[in-house]
């Protein structure tokens, strides 16, 4: 991949006028639509923007990928972390660096507010996602994620 | 967790391979950098040329060459060359129909299924760039 391939996609925080999009995206990667969701999650990054982050990535006026996190602190007890908890890609788009450009952004935007860690959670069997964030040099951090079901 | 000594052996010879993609080494280049058995690591290059991942190159200064996918193969594809990462079937071994038997297979499924999810994600290359980060001794 050549840097002129890079050099016209754009990254940047998302609009609300980008919901159209994100939705279109989504679709292409799971199969639960989830409008209020993503309305929720982009409006929260323009009112919250030192602490909720929702970034994409496009190429003209299409919308190639999205990532979306947020700074908690001291959850656990562990200070200011920045949490990752979706990103997507087009699948036409992958493989040449976008999710890569997206990690960094937000990455840099939660250093900028202070945090020093990035975290998230991904299913076991998800290789490719845990893949691309591994290649990004992440790996198992000290919690471990419990959970039991609390049906009546 | 432990590897058995041929499941690193692999390890070892295909991340020395695949940081050096151009070039050929002899089981004894490779044998020497890890310290550890020649003759050990050259039957475990047999068994990962009959996989597709090395390549034997005959002739003067022949040796292995790396023709995997670095990008894609992961550490679970070689090691399960090698061996298996937790036992499929307990339910015949003595006490496993137990509640005790049943409650010790639950622990031991969550263990082995994190190993399996890790050695899966990791790839070659991801390997190679951690290797990079740390200290040569
Ligand atoms: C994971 C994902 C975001 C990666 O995006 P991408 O733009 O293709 O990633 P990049 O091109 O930046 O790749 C970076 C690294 O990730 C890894 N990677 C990417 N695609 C891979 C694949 N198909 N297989 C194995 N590793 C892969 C590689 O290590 C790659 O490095 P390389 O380019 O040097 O090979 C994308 O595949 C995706 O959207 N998948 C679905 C995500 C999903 O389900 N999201 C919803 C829940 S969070």
């Amino acid at each position: 991949m050549t840097d002129g391939h890079l050099t016209d996609l754009l990254i940047e925080e998302a609009l609300i006028s980008d919901l159209d999009e994100v939705q279109r995206l989504d679709a292409l990667v799971t199969a639960h639509p989830k409008p209020d969701h993503w309305r929720l999650l982009i409006e929260g990054s323009r009112t919250s923007p030192e602490s909720r982050f929702f970034l994409v990535a496009r190429r003209g006026d299409r919308l190639l990928g999205l990532i979306a996190g947020e700074i908690r602190v001291w959850e656990f007890g562990s200070p200011p972390c920045g949490w990752i908890y979706t990103v997507a890609v087009d699948p036409d788009a992958r493989e040449t660096a976008v999710g890569t450009r997206l990690f960094q952004a937000i990455c840099a935007r939660f250093r900028r507010q202070g945090a020093s860690t990035v975290r998230t959670m991904v299913g076991r069997n998800e290789h490719l996602v845990l893949s691309f964030f591994r290649s990004q040099g992440m790996m198992a951090g000290p919690f471990v994620e419990l959970e039991m079901e609390i049906r009546p | 967790m432990n590897l058995q000594m041929a499941t690193r052996h692999a390890l070892f010879a295909v991340l020395e391979l695949a940081s050096r993609p151009d070039e050929q080494l002899s089981a004894l280049d490779i044998a020497d950098r890890y310290d550890i058995s020649a003759n050990h690591l050259a039957k475990v290059l047999r068994v990962l040329g009959r996989a597709g991942i090395v390549e034997a190159v005959r002739g003067v200064g022949g040796g292995y060459r790396f023709v995997g996918k670095a990008k894609r193969l992961s550490l679970m594809d070689i090691v399960s060359l090698f061996e298996p990462i937790g036992s499929p079937d307990h339910s015949t071994a003595p006490g496993a129909r137990t509640p005790q038997g049943q409650a010790l297979r639950l622990v031991m499924t969550e263990i082995e299924d994190t190993a399996r999810s890790t050695l899966s994600s990791i790839t070659v290359e991801t390997m190679l760039k951690l290797a990079g980060r740390m200290d040569a001794p």
